[in-house]
């Protein structure tokens, strides 16, 4: 049987929800037999390739995270939203209840550890921030939500397995959990 | 200027960033940036949250290491309540905390750097990462697994839940371990040191194996900073911070509360991740290392006793106090990896860890806090001020990535000057630049609590700033 080919990214997030994914431990090896990655946080592959599934981990929040998720959507038959900050904007959107610019000022010249007499602000070859951090179906089109901060280990299992065989995952509740 | 190089998207680190090489009329490397190219903005939005959520929304900065800002997080509310913890709930905070760098550091040996260090830095990239790894060396990709799946368990075992766990609280911890959670924990503690202590020697071995290469890479002088115990051993969840040179002499020794009057961040316009510097030095001079090696370097000895012995074996290796080359910190992690879980089962065998007192109330807030202890990749510092409600009015982090900016950066630089001559370069030679960038085990997740995200591309710009060549890692 030829292998799923699989790609996955991070966008705005905190990386928690590939690292459930490394949480499925003995089962990933398991799993390693039937899945091909192609472009991921985990190797070293850059440039996404046409593959079956595309997994995106983390909302949008700055114009590279917004190009790196058309070029994800655009190669992917299918598109997995992994995790609250895809599924919904998650932690990262409590940014939205302040001006981007009130934000990056806190960060890089008020901190109480930060000197920064010119009160710089990164600019130079750093993305753009947007306004706001929003949900990734904002922007495309997106086949399965798997929610979860992260999503436990057994519902990014079962959403996988249910792939693998071809079928659109939909989570029974006892994997569905909001914090 | 000459040409300018770009690698974007840097992977098999935590988190997002690039780096770009300038080159100069004769094609050598003149100048190098690691950028970091994600800002979340946490030190703005946790203002007007109240104080006692902040443990469980901090840790969202990082899910490699999420125990570290939760602990760090509640330690600096502890101080907000002003009160000491009682001294299970110490113990069971820090038995988390050993559970996580047992996961977090063999997560980041077995799954993310043992590729370049197993198969070969200039190894085909479709086969360079950890399902390369299973398909070749299957029995130590399953004891990386096993390893990282142990400290994990730890982590569910107090909190139920592995990544993001609800467990230290203002004044505490909100459960207690049983007899039984504790000797389940107990069966395999043994299989986990002897496996640690395989992974030392096996780093060892790779180190005395690869000789001037490995000790050559990528090393430079410089500042070393980590937590310290009364006695001088390393520490990795509570002490004094000790900052010490290149040869290991002590230049300070000072606690949480005073950070501010010792450490700056420093801004620079083409990264969202600041750099940290010793203040009486200034910046860039006081630029210092932090994580696994600094650690190693900046302590006199170990109190396990496993440990101690490999740093005795490690300083004689080196023959030195101080260890430079980055590589360095892979044998410095798995040291340190070995030091926690024998932490780990004194822990878990000391009477007080089964104790049932697990919280001190207090109503009275104390206007603000600091919380610190030594995350797997460096020294973390939470700092909260609040209102008399005990809503959040300034958030402060400085993050263990963070501090090593400098030193990645110049890591980078070094490395971009002894293996890159003039445009033509070889994936091999662009993965070297990341393998410089993975000692360093950057969680870019967490040091752009203001951002973070790490491929890697190559764009060269020519005298005149024109792109005349892009070139994307192993594409």
């Amino acid at each position: 049987m030829a292998k799923v080919r699989v790609a996955t990214t991070w966008l705005e997030c905190c990386s928690g929800c590939h690292m459930s994914m490394l949480d499925l431990d003995e089962k990933l090896v398991e799993l390693a037999s039937k899945i091909e990655f192609d472009a991921s946080p985990i190797t070293d592959i850059k440039e996404f390739h046409p593959v079956d599934v595309g997994i995106v981990e983390g909302a949008v929040g700055n114009e590279e995270q917004l190009e790196v998720l058309k070029k994800i959507r655009e190669n992917s038959k299918i598109l997995v939203a992994l995790g609250d900050c895809a599924c919904f904007g998650g932690i990262p959107a409590m940014r939205n209840f302040f001006k981007k610019e009130e934000v990056l000022k806190r960060v890089y010249v008020e901190t109480e550890s930060t000197v920064n007499p010119e009160k710089v602000i990164p600019h130079e070859d750093v993305p753009k921030l947007f306004p706001s951090v929003k949900a990734i179906d904002q922007f495309v089109k997106v086949d399965v939500y798997v929610p979860g901060c992260p999503p436990d280990p057994k519902a990014i299992e079962y959403a996988l397995r249910e792939l693998l065989e071809g079928k659109i995952p939909v989570l029974p509740p006892e994997l569905l959990s909001y914090e | 200027m000459g040409n300018k190089l770009e690698i974007f998207p840097v992977t098999r680190v935590e988190g997002h960033g690039k780096v770009t090489i300038y080159l100069n009329e004769d094609g050598k490397v003149e100048k190098t940036f690691f950028h970091v190219t994600q800002i979340r903005g946490f030190e703005k939005f946790c203002e007007g949250r109240v104080f006692w959520e902040m443990p469980v929304m901090t840790q969202r900065a990082c899910g490699i290491c999420p125990v570290s800002h939760h602990l760090a997080s509640a330690k600096a509310t502890d101080k907000i309540l002003g009160v000491e913890i009682p001294p299970t709930a110490k113990k069971l905070r820090e038995l988390m905390h050993m559970g996580q760098l047992v996961q977090s550091h063999s997560l980041h040996f077995f799954h993310l750097a043992s590729p370049d260090l197993l198969l070969g830095m200039d190894a085909d990239p479709k086969i360079r990462n950890v399902i390369g790894i299973i398909e070749k060396y299957p029995d130590l990709a399953i004891r990386g697994v096993k390893l990282r799946k142990y400290g994990q368990e730890v982590i569910r075992t107090l909190a139920g839940k592995r990544i993001h766990p609800r467990f230290a609280i203002p004044g505490g911890v909100n459960k207690g371990l049983t007899v039984q959670e504790r000797d389940s924990l107990l069966k395999d503690i043994d299989w986990v040191i002897d496996s640690l202590k395989d992974t030392v020697r096996l780093i060892r071995n790779l180190a005395i194996e690869w000789g001037e290469k490995f000790r050559k890479f990528a090393s430079f002088p410089s500042f070393y900073m980590g937590l310290v115990d009364s006695n001088g051993n390393l520490d990795l969840y509570h002490g004094k911070i000790r900052l010490c040179d290149h040869r290991g002499r002590i230049i300070d020794e000072f606690s949480e509360d005073e950070y501010l009057n010792k450490i700056g961040e420093w801004v620079e316009p083409w990264s969202y991740m600041k750099f940290p510097f010793y203040k009486e030095f200034g910046y860039p001079e006081g630029s210092y290392r932090v994580g696994p090696l600094a650690r190693i370097n900046c302590c006199d000895d170990i109190s396990t006793p496993l440990a101690k012995e490999e740093l005795k074996l490690f300083r004689e290796m080196i023959g030195d106090r101080v260890a430079e080359g980055s590589l360095f910190y892979h044998y410095a992690r798995m040291i340190e990896a070995l030091h926690s879980a024998e932490r780990l089962k004194e822990l878990l065998e000391d009477p007080d860890i089964t104790g049932t007192e697990l919280q001190v109330v207090s109503r009275d807030f104390k206007p603000e806090g600091v919380g610190i202890l030594e995350a797997p990749r460096g020294t973390l510092i939470h700092h909260y001020k609040v209102n008399e409600n005990g809503e959040i009015i300034k958030a402060n982090l400085v993050v263990a990535t963070v501090h090593n900016n400098h030193a990645m950066n110049k890591a980078v630089e070094l490395v971009a000057k002894e293996y890159i001559r003039g445009p033509e370069i070889k994936e091999g030679f662009l993965n070297m630049l990341e393998v410089a960038i993975r000692c360093y085990d950057p969680c870019l997740s967490c040091a752009t609590h203001a951002i973070g995200k790490m491929p890697l591309q190559v764009v060269i710009y020519d005298a005149e700033g024109n792109k005349i060549k892009e070139l994307v890692k192993g594409s």
